[in-house]
């Protein structure tokens, strides 16, 4: 199936000289949710301000349902739905207005049963005749998500979508995204949350210095770079690794009652069971046992720590 | 076209309108009430008519295309810069929206606006001075007209400006003096002859002058002059804009 959003070789150099993106090629499937992850000024932002038409590309290409994206942005805008970063809003327009507006710019004729829908969903119907400046920061990000959606998009772009949202919304919001993947909506996200990646996208791409330096599925990614760590809690102290334990890569935690050893779930052998063979013959008694899989935050500090 | 989208941002700025009645509205009849009180009837009387007009009634076409210029450039300007200062321009720029959808909304709201509070400001005059139309076609050409070329320049104004001070820049500082001077309150036949030399370089005056005799028929230059006057500056506006929707100039990056 062609992939519902490509871009190809994508470069902007902004008027100052800095050059946000750096040749960025990457295909989007109708459907997935995939997560972009990346530090402040990473790029993430001018990419989809790209796709979605506020700014203009220096060179490349950008594909939105097989349409250009500067050619044919009449087709690729009206299946697109933005929810931007900062809580831009008409302070003096109400909920209800604000949202029927952001409808009709995208050129669809006014539909009140899909606005109260919208609003109910988002927890915002009861709040639809208020002024826009009587909400909170959290109901203000609610309401860009309902303007958003006004015109029934086929891909929704979440700019950091969480950032400063309490606990309530962040729950709301992801069982919205969950009924809108069910309906078939693509969506992207970025984010420096990285348990948001983690939680909710299929896909994960990390984008660093204008460059996407990873995109995978994200159980794959969390196989493929995924190193585990064995924590091995003991019945007695130990103040040194005894001579015949030396081949492993071995640390004392807690003041000598733990042994930590990291390995790669990827590899062929991870020396488990060598190890423990190891550790009864030294005589080391075992109090107990745990592991613990290293989080897309290990996985993504460690990327962008290596490639900067 | 559009036309869901054009009537979206038609709307949505005149319910801003709506919203601001008072200032909107009343604050240009009551100012203008004012020239007609001061102008009109106290000193007024003591001035002799001009070219057998009243100069009550002289003045009342001037007036009207003092707010009118004024109010058009003002709404024109807010309109399109209000959301680049807030940051909602976001939406309009991400929306399946030709630029001249964009300016559809935006011009015509402004142009709307101005004619309206232009009419008030005409029904206002009557009750104060004696007002015959000569041309009445011809005046509201000259009107609709003049609204649509001024809102057009508050847009790129709106645009042009980084901050409020740019914005307001031209309307307060340019504007009222090209007014003022472009015979608004007298026939330039009256300035020395240097003057009247220097006010037709003053775009304003031909405004003024063709829109005047619709009203009496009496003008300071060829009302077909004035006309195209107008038609040449629309034409100019309308290259600029083309220029600005090509380059993106301080709209998209």
């Amino acid at each position: 199936m062609a992939p519902i959003v490509s871009v190809s070789n994508l470069v902007k150099t902004y008027a100052s000289g800095f050059q946000a993106l750096k040749d960025v090629s990457l295909e989007i499937e109708e459907g997935e949710i995939l997560a972009l992850l990346g530090p402040n000024g990473a790029g993430k932002t001018t990419l989809i301000s790209i796709i979605c038409g506020i700014v203009n590309p220096t060179s490349g290409e950008v594909k939105v349902g097989g349409y250009d994206v500067v050619r044919d942005f009449r087709e690729t805008r009206s299946i697109i739905g933005l929810v931007p970063q900062e809580l831009t809003t008409d302070q003096f327009e109400t909920v209800w207005n604000t949202v029927s507006f952001s409808r009709g710019l995208h050129g669809k004729k006014p539909d009140p049963a899909h606005i109260e829908k919208v609003l109910k969903d988002l927890s915002l119907y009861d709040k639809k005749d208020n002024m826009l400046r009587e909400l909170s920061g959290g109901m203000k990000r609610r309401v860009l998500i309902a303007k958003a959606l006004s015109h029934e998009p086929r891909i929704l772009f979440l700019d950091e979508p969480t950032a400063g949202v309490d606990v309530n919304l962040r729950k709301d919001m992801w069982q919205v995204v969950e009924k809108l993947r069910a309906t078939g909506v693509t969506i992207i996200l970025t984010t420096h949350y990285i348990e948001e990646a983690e939680e909710i996208a299929d896909r994960v791409g990390v984008i660093n210095g204008g460059k996407i330096l990873l995109i995978e599925q994200k159980t794959d990614l969390m196989k493929k770079l995924g190193r585990k760590e064995l924590r091995v809690d003991l019945q007695e102290p130990i103040s040194t690794i005894p001579e015949t334990l030396s081949g492993y890569e071995l640390t004392i935690e807690d003041e000598g009652h733990s042994l930590i050893y990291d390995y790669n779930t990827a590899s062929e052998r991870t020396g488990i069971t060598t190890l423990l063979t190891a550790l009864a013959e030294a005589g080391i008694r075992l109090k107990d046992i745990s592991t613990r899989q290293s989080s897309l935050e290990d996985i993504f500090v460690e990327l962008v720590g290596a490639r900067a | 076209m559009n036309l869901e989208a054009v009537k979206s941002i038609y709307f949505f700025e005149m319910a801003r309108t709506r919203r601001t009645l008072l200032q909107s509205v009343v604050s240009p009849v009551i100012s203008t009430s004012l020239y007609f009180i001061v102008f009109g009837a106290a000193v007024g009387s003591r001035i002799q008519e001009i070219d057998g007009v009243s100069y009550g009634a002289f003045i009342t076409p001037g007036l009207i295309m003092l707010t009118l210029l004024t109010q058009c450039i003002g709404n024109g300007s807010f309109g399109i810069y209000f959301p680049k200062f807030t940051g909602t321009i976001y939406e309009i720029l991400s929306s399946p929206v030709s630029m001249t959808e964009i300016v559809l909304g935006y011009v015509g709201a402004a142009a709307t606006k101005g004619l309206m509070i232009g009419t008030i400001i005409l029904g206002t005059a009557a009750l104060f001075v004696d007002l015959h139309i000569a041309h009445p076609l011809v005046m509201i050409l000259f009107f609709v007209l003049t609204a649509i070329t001024f809102s057009l320049f508050g847009f790129i104004i709106g645009i042009w400006a980084k901050d409020f001070e740019q914005l307001n820049l031209i309307p307060m500082l340019v504007i009222p003096p090209l007014v003022f001077l472009g015979g608004s309150f007298y026939s330039i036949d009256m300035l020395p002859p240097f003057w009247q030399a220097v006010s037709h370089f003053n775009p304003v005056l031909y405004l003024i002058s063709g829109f005047r005799w619709s009203f009496f028929e009496i003008a300071d230059v060829n009302p077909a002059v004035s006309f195209s006057i107008i038609v040449v500056f629309l034409a100019v506006l309308m290259g600029l804009l083309t220029w600005i929707f090509r380059t993106g100039y301080r709209l998209r990056n």
